[in-house]
């Protein structure tokens, strides 16, 4: 989970990594003369490192422009204000309550939820509630059916016209390798399944649940992650919260990146371990963290750590970066800590073979100790996985949460994720899996470096399939997300409290489903909603360079 | 006069300046700089006492060593290697190669593998795959789940549900959605391990009580009103929560609502229920605890669910009024955090839920059973029927244990693989012996479906009486 309201525009001066291209250091995207000298830092540092990396590390966070700060706190502040004249009224009565409230019978107990998530909601979110939970009623594949619903209170309640809005461009679900899919191998594969199977276990793993389905399913994650076993959970959120506490306990140390999903911090607290946290994919924070804590043992007994776990995500969902993972490795071996990676995100989504981040770096799997992952995104289907030593997925089948306390994955669910995971692999004698994972590679470069060109601030890895576009303002969050409908594009867009309170932004996924028409709709309709609602912030405009090939990293500056 | 005195003193006083040797005036400086110096100087230095150079860190660093991630696993830990179920887990069940009856799965009313259900999962799959490749609020709501939500409020006859794409993150994720640091929750000893990861999320004061002691229950109640009395300030934001389970998972008990409900507003604490048992078995229409006492809905704040029993599906929901449930939508962890239910696990759910609607006889058919086998498995020698008899979930415990839980655990297994062998599938219940706030004793646990024949149970009976002889004669 992000860190509360206390961010503000300094917290993240900037994050401009050089790269390391073939040997040669190249800059970031980087104007002021301040920030060329953080980021001379950080190239030194790279180029320290630079031995580790095998491929080029493009990553780029552009500084929020100042006035665009100092806007986005006047809307923050003009919306707050609003937001009290019009609890005002409403506690007069002369504006209308549309809020459920509590029953008579139990008004005078205590208030069962905090005033100030209420005054957010009723004040700020439900101005553009519109722009989630939008109900869709077909696959969520490359283009998705949305279902028409209208407002006739401000987004108090919701009515269903009966109308579908067909054919929306989907640019919002994780269906990075496209296998959300209602035919072909692995819908008749889990069809068959079903019918054998049936949809529910009613039982736990150690109890009466562990069908043979799962023990060929884990097999298949070992080899396809590359690792001696694997274990299979009902639910990827419950992965890292109900086994993270198997792992660590009272005396052990857990070092957490401060962008690390819900998840994994609802894991880290369950276990009773100290939480440390260091800056987002920040490794001179990671080591010193190390060191102190090697150094100085734990805070008043000063007994040393029993174990130190360093927790991360392959691709951070909401920034679209790539863990240093090749970096993070070096410093785990040297201070003799644990590694957790979080691949729920870039799991299929990354590297030559589909195999996550670890295949993108070239690195040895051995050399992470837990491997988790989810099947929700790349897989098409649902829940998550372990994967690692002999020994741990032992300890795991034992002690893990899930497994003596939770139901067992549905039969015809790890019949998709079985299917589709063998045809990643070329295990089905196609290389389909081959090119979807070209595809989505391709995909990602063109879709990154056309928005680049085209004035918007965009975070993140150029490699990462998950591209935040920067919007700040609340009132853009709204505006971009309606804007977009409208032209048939379903997009994601996020604020407080999923990013920092002026870093409010639009994200899309890419897809191996998405052809290079539908990218450029998307890319045209974008364009034009950008312009209209000035959302071009970027002050270093990228030459447009239309025919160079996709995998050239030769971004290059502009002087205007 | 006294100002021609004072101005003697003065002058006498630079007179002796001037007559003062060398060596005193330097003395007196120096006296006089070393005082000054005490004055702005710290007393004392914990820097310079506590500062390790780099070459005694570096030292540090290559001497600690690490625990293993993990402690090693004995080849023969009793949870280690599993059972393996070829072909669907229903009604007659493959387990390890021999096929047998079914008396350890949830599938009380046999849903499982109804063609009904099956053929409803089917439809969905083929139109919308299998996954939805989002959380909720991402494009990851389908109509699918909107109906199932409306169908679950509407059976339950209360005014919002919610689901959740897994059954043990339901309560877990509920709980800490509305107690907070600070807030006090009374639950049972009993409690299942999803409502202990709840309480232990949420970070609250958790006060247990006896299991199903009411005036254990009073008594922390009241010990907390006077304590409210002392600090009224405190006591008006402190919110207090009851957490009990309809049907416990544990026991086999099931919670005396009715004076749960008194309790509740006479010390104005909030009800919880956890009915991932008691849904879809108690009550004339299946709707669980509340409707077994009489007990009008919309006294408990929320009741929460599994649809992985009854149902025969995956997932779990929450239902109470809008003011509570809705809450959730942005603040249950595990709904907004997580990928949303699998469509056609939605769809099967909803069509298991037709299916009780359409058949309300089938309850009374499964308390039936119920109160067949338990009064056939009374006296046997050396184990003890263990919850109410018309839970369709209920543990054998060995009256006499023996002194340790391992070999308890031991002979317990030994009567289960006996009846594995002669075509009865029975499983232990599983706890992680060190995580469990109150650990039950060891226990073979009995599950009662709609699908098993009268034949059948008493064979059941039959056959553990005949084993427990037996392993523990």
């Amino acid at each position: 989970m992000r860190p509360g309201p206390g961010g503000c525009c300094c917290r993240r001066p900037l994050r401009a990594n050089g790269c390391v291209a073939n040997g040669e250091v190249r800059n970031g995207y980087v104007r002021s003369s301040a920030a060329a000298a953080a980021a001379a830092g950080q190239i030194h540092h790279v180029t320290q490192n630079g031995g580790l990396y095998k491929r080029p590390f493009n990553e780029a966070f552009e500084e929020t422009p100042m006035l665009v700060a100092v806007l986005t706190y006047v809307g923050y502040g003009v919306l707050t204000l609003f937001g009290y004249l019009r609890d005002f009224l409403r506690h007069w009565r002369i504006e209308k309550c549309h809020h459920a409230t509590e029953r008579k019978e139990q008004q005078d107990f205590v208030s069962l939820y905090q005033d100030f998530e209420n005054f957010y909601t009723r004040n700020l979110y439900m101005r553009i509630r519109d722009n989630w939970n939008r109900p869709i009623c077909s696959v969520p594949g490359a283009r998705v059916d949305i279902m028409e619903r209208q407002s006739h209170d401000y987004n108090w309640s919701f009515k269903y016209t009966g109308n579908v809005i067909k054919g929306v461009i989907n640019m919002g679900s994780y269906n990075y390798l496209g296998f959300a899919r209602n035919t072909g191998a692995c819908q008749e594969a889990a069809a068959k399944v079903l019918e054998e199977y049936g949809v529910g276990v009613c039982s736990t793993r150690q109890e009466i649940g562990n069908l043979d389905k799962h023990e060929e399913l884990e097999k298949l994650v070992a080899s396809f992650l590359g690792v001696e076993a694997a274990m299979a959970y009902g639910m990827g959120f419950a992965t890292n919260s109900m086994n993270i506490p198997a792992l660590v306990g009272k005396g052990c140390l857990i070092l957490s990146d401060e962008l690390n999903h819900a998840s994994l911090v609802l894991g880290a607290r369950l276990s009773g371990a100290t939480i440390r946290i260091f800056k987002h994919n920040n490794m001179q924070s990671l080591e010193k963290l190390l060191k102190d804590a090697i150094v100085y043992g734990q805070p008043r007994t000063r007994r040393p750590w029993k174990k130190i776990l360093i927790l991360v995500e392959g691709i951070y969902s909401m920034e679209g970066s790539i863990v240093r993972l090749p970096e993070v490795i070096a410093l785990k071996k040297k201070y003799k800590a644990y590694l957790y990676l979080d691949e729920a995100h870039s799991i299929g989504a990354l590297g030559p073979s589909g195999r996550g981040v670890v295949d993108y770096f070239g690195l040895d799997p051995e050399d992470v100790d837990v491997m988790m992952g989810t099947f929700t995104k790349s897989f098409g289907a649902s829940g998550g996985y372990i994967g690692g030593k002999k020994e741990l997925i032992d300890y795991l089948r034992t002690h893990s949460h899930s497994a003596v306390y939770a139901t067992s994955l549905s039969a015809p669910v790890v019949e998709q994720i079985v299917t589709s995971m063998k045809c990643i692999m070329g295990q089905d004698g196609t290389t389909l899996g081959k090119q979807c994972i070209q595809q989505l590679a391709e995909n990602t470069r063109y879709f990154r470096r056309r928005l680049k060109e085209m004035g918007f601030i965009i975070y993140g890895n150029e490699d990462s399939p998950v591209v935040p576009l920067m919007l700040y303002m609340p009132a853009k969050i709204g505006a971009f997300g309606r804007e977009m409908l409208k032209r048939n594009i379903g997009v994601v867009v996020v604020g407080f409290p999923a990013t920092p309170i002026i870093e409010s932004r639009a994200r899309f996924c890419l897809s191996a489903a998405h052809t290079k028409e539908i990218l450029d709709t998307a890319l045209k309709e974008i364009d034009e909603v950008g312009d209209l609602l000035q959302l071009k912030y970027s002050r270093h405009r990228l030459v447009p360079l239309l025919d160079r090939p996709f995998d050239e990293t030769t971004y290059e500056e502009t002087e205007d | 006069m006294a100002t021609a005195a004072e101005q003697w003193v003065l002058v006498e006083m630079v007179q002796a300046l001037y007559e003062a040797p060398a060596y005193h005036l330097i003395l007196e400086g120096i006296l006089i700089l070393w005082i000054i110096r005490l004055l702005f100087s710290k007393t004392y230095k914990l820097q310079e006492r506590s500062d390790l150079t780099v070459k005694e860190k570096e030292e540090l660093i290559e001497e600690w060593q690490p625990e293993p991630l993990v402690p090693p696993i004995s080849k023969d830990h009793p949870a280690l290697n599993y059972n393996i179920v070829s072909g669907p887990p229903s009604h007659n069940i493959v387990v390890n190669g021999k096929k047998c009856v079914n008396f350890a799965s949830f599938n009380f009313l046999g849903l499982l593998d109804n063609p009904r259900v099956k053929a409803a999962a089917l439809a969905s799959l083929k139109k919308y795959g299998v996954g939805t490749c989002g959380p909720r609020g991402f494009y990851g709501t389908f109509d699918v789940h909107l109906d199932l939500e409306d169908r679950l409020a509407k059976f339950m006859k209360t005014e919002e549900a919610i689901i959740y794409s897994y059954g043990f993150a339901t309560i877990a994720s509920a709980i800490p959605a509305y107690s907070k640091r600070g807030d006090i929750v009374f639950v049972d000893r009993a409690a299942c391990f999803a409502i202990q990861k709840g309480l232990q999320a949420s970070r609250s004061d958790i006060k247990l009580f006896k299991h199903n002691d009411m005036t254990d229950l009073e008594r922390l109640l009241k010990e907390q009103e006077m304590e409210d009395q002392k600090n009224p300030r405190k006591a008006r934001v402190t919110r207090r929560f009851i957490v009990a389970e309809g049907l416990y998972m544990n026991t086999g008990t099931i919670c005396p609502l009715p004076e749960l409900v008194k309790l509740k507003y006479k010390y104005k604490a909030r009800i919880f229920l956890e009915e991932s048992l008691s849904f879809g078995v108690l009550g004339e229409h299946g709707r669980g605890v509340t409707e077994h006492f009489g007990i009008s809905i919309d006294d408990i704040d929320l009741i929460s669910a599994n649809m992985e029993n009854s149902l025969a599906s995956i997932g779990g929901f929450c239902c109470g009024r809008s003011f509570v449930i809705d809450h959730q939508r942005l603040s249950g962890q595990g709904y907004c955090f997580s990928a949303s239910l699998p469509p056609l696990l939605a769809a099967a759910a909803m069509e298991a839920l037709n299916i009780m609607e359409e058949n309300p006889g089938i309850f009374s058919v499964l308390k039936e059973k119920c109160k067949r086998i338990h009064k056939a498995l009374q006296g046997i020698s050396g184990l003890k029927v263990v919850g109410e008899s018309l839970s369709p979930a209920f543990h054998l415990q060995l009256k006499d244990s023996t002194g340790s839980r391992e070999k308890d655990v031991k002979l317990l297994q030994e009567i289960v693989n006996h009846c594995m062998d002669r075509s009865i599938a029975l499983t232990q219940a599983r706890y992680l012996e060190k995580e469990e706030k109150c650990l039950p004793p060891p226990s073979i646990r009995v599950v009662v479906t709609v699908e098993q024949t009268d034949e059948e149970l008493e064979r059941a009976a039959h056959t553990i009486k005949e084993v427990a002889q037996a392993v523990l004669l």
